[in-house]
């Protein structure tokens, strides 16, 4: 199934005012650290990282490590002068890359 | 001493078929830790959303052999699948069978889609069990009155009160008499199954009611019987009864 994730923003924000954008991501954040029914090491498979652009300049950025619990929520104060597409970009282990674009509305 | 209890918790759920109880029916949701009720009531926290959302994805893909959506024949799910879960399981009367919600889901997809079955348990069929289930939020559970299902129902009821497993333990014994008490570090619920499918701390994943069956028959350490068996549908009959008009969560969260 595609990735999932759900970003939320307040619908306008005024301008300079500082405002909340929670994110989730649906992903396992399988530690590394585990084994299988089998005694098999299951093969660490974590978001390492989120980073988050407005009109294209970086605003957020965080390291996600083993011990956080399977789909990542992350939550984060912005103030912004001007509206535009808030990207945000998770990076992870076994090639993962998803990015989640939203409108912010700056009146 | 324990029919007796049985039958006057019967008599209880039948009485409480009218419109207003007085009754020390809980959902889980009361015996959780604050930090996990705020979870749950906030949408924006509930990582069940997540697989509503993928349930809306799936919702209007088109697929199987009639290259037809759920959306294509139901429209909006928030609109015609109201009240839906809140009357599952339910008799089928095509196929002769008691469906649970996601056996329902299967059957439209086989025969109206003419795809294949989705596997129990699966994301897919998870995703689209949690968009239909959202959709009778806050809705009272409402057990069709269907003679049909009387005698899967009487099943459930049995087996609810049948000891069983190593630890030579009934569901009654603990989630009956022993509710609000403790089992290690956790807080015994009454088993009102109102939240599913659900967002499991434990799991950290959504899961559906017989995966927690099975959790407890193994927990137990009974036989543990496979997804779709009669006993589990049984169970979910009887379970749907007995907490026959509290309101729907779902998607919940549990610890």
């Amino acid at each position: 199934m595609a990735v999932r994730a759900l970003v939320r923003l307040p619908p306008t924000v005024r301008r300079g005012e500082v405002f909340e954008v929670r994110a989730m991501l649906a992903h396992p954040m399988e530690t590394g650290y585990r084994r299988d029914s089998d005694g098999r090491m299951l093969a660490r498979d974590i978001v390492r990282r989120l980073e988050v652009r407005l009109a294209g300049e970086p605003v957020f950025a965080a390291d996600l490590h083993p011990a956080i619990a399977a789909n990542p929520f992350v939550a984060f104060l912005l103030r912004a002068q001007a509206g535009g597409p808030l990207v945000l970009r998770w990076t992870g282990d076994q090639g993962f890359d998803h990015t989640e674009t939203v409108m912010l509305v700056v009146e | 001493m324990r029919a007796g209890l049985a039958a006057l918790l019967l008599g209880l759920v039948q009485a409480a078929s009218g419109p207003v109880m007085a009754d020390d029916r809980r959902s889980g949701f009361e015996f959780m830790s604050r930090q996990t009720q705020a979870l749950q009531r906030d949408d924006d926290l509930n990582p069940a959303m997540l697989w509503v959302r993928g349930g809306e994805i799936a919702w209007s893909q088109r697929e199987g052999r009639a290259d037809k959506s759920c959306a294509d024949c139901h429209g909006m799910a928030a609109a015609s699948m109201r009240g839906v879960a809140a009357r599952h399981p339910a008799f089928d009367t095509a196929s002769g069978q008691v469906l649970t919600l996601a056996g329902r889901i299967n059957a439209c997809r086989v025969r109206q889609q003419q795809a294949g079955p989705l596997a129990p348990e699966s994301e897919p069929l998870l995703s689209l069990t949690a968009l239909v289930a959202l959709a009778s939020r806050g809705l009272p559970v409402a057990p069709p009155d269907d003679a049909r299902l009387a005698p899967l129902r009487a099943q459930g009821q049995r087996l609810f009160g049948q000891r069983m497993g190593q630890l030579d333990l009934s569901c009654a014994q603990c989630h009956d008499t022993l509710a609000g008490r403790r089992l290690g570090g956790s807080t015994i619920p009454q088993a009102h199954p109102t939240g599913y499918p659900l967002y499991r701390l434990e799991w950290q994943g959504l899961g559906s009611l017989q995966r927690r069956l099975r959790g407890c028959f193994s927990g137990v350490r009974a036989e543990v019987p496979p997804f779709d068996h009669a006993d589990l549908v049984a169970l979910e009959l009887h379970l749907m009864q007995r907490a026959a008009g509290l309101p729907m969560e779902a998607p919940a969260v549990r610890p």
